[in-house]
């Protein structure tokens, strides 16, 4: 009988780092994608808080408590990532497992948004994106979820089919801003 | 050209992706006719000025988007969410 082993998305690609900056693999347990039935996002959020510790997110924002977290995703969709969804919350809401779906990267380092900042369009401003900011947009040509985690951190969700194509993309972005820094004699 | 989503704020316009004109809207009924289908499938004004179109925001919240904007101009008038527009399902 085979014997199948388990691969992250990012297997054998990741941890890199580059200058200041650290590109890693985050391996949730579970990803489900929560959408309130018409009428029941407050019954949902309560039933989320109650579960998970975590109330059901408005656009662009996360949150975590513990080792779950739950982000915004889309229109009335929101991403819980970490243990898998407790099932009455399927009570509220159509629950779509999609922990294989995903690979989840994470940025850190001094110069983190400046990397992503080579390949995403919106503004990774400390004023306009905050700790526990979220955006649906894009990494280069793919279609991502970047949350910011903390001052140098952000969080990014992709296609697993594309975990090699954002996984190179952001190793030349941060080969760049290293290259880029090494130039600069330091003040 | 900008566009500010109603749920994910203003977005450089690669986001998103235009459908046509918001006469897609008013869909007529089965048999409401040659002359009725023809003018909602293919018939369009090609304003210099004002138009009102549907856009998608495939690269960010997925949600249809009524934008007024300016042909001339390039300028964004306005942005509702279609759903809002249309009376259409709603979670809230
Ligand atoms: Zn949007």
């Amino acid at each position: 009988m085979a014997r199948l082993i388990a691969k992250s998305a990012a297997s054998g690609l990741l941890p890199i780092r580059i200058g200041t900056v650290t590109l890693t693999e985050e391996t949730p347990a579970a990803i489900t994608a929560l959408m309130p039935f018409a009428g029941k996002p407050r019954a949902l959020s309560v039933a989320l808080k109650a579960a998970h510790g975590v109330a059901f997110p408005g656009p662009n924002r996360s949150s975590a408590k513990g080792g779950t977290r739950v982000c915004w995703s889309g229109l009335d969709q929101a991403f819980l990532i970490g243990d898998p969804a407790q099932a009455d919350l399927a009570d509220h809401a159509a629950l779509v497992d999609q922990t294989d779906a995903w690979a989840v990267l994470h940025l850190e380092g001094e110069d983190a948004a400046e990397v992503l900042a080579r390949l995403t369009p919106i503004s990774l401003s400390r004023d306009s994106f905050k700790r526990g900011h979220a955006a649906r947009s894009l990494l280069g040509h793919m279609t991502a979820l970047i949350i910011r985690t903390g001052a140098q951190g952000f969080t990014i969700l992709i296609f697993r089919s594309m975990a090699a194509t954002a996984t190179h993309e952001l190793d030349v972005a941060m080969r760049g801003v290293a290259a880029r820094a090494a130039l600069q004699p330091p003040p | 050209m900008r566009i500010t989503c109603p749920l994910c704020g203003d977005r450089d316009s690669r986001e998103f992706s235009i459908r046509g004109h918001e006469t897609y809207l008013d869909r007529p009924a089965p048999d409401a006719g040659e002359a009725a289908w023809d003018d909602y499938l293919h018939l369009r004004d090609n304003p210099a000025g004002e138009t009102a179109e549907l856009w998608y925001h495939g690269a960010g919240c997925a949600a249809w988007l009524r934008v007024r904007r300016n042909t001339v101009t390039h300028e964004v008038l306005k942005v509702d969410l279609v759903r809002d527009v249309t009376g259409g399902d709603h979670a809230d």
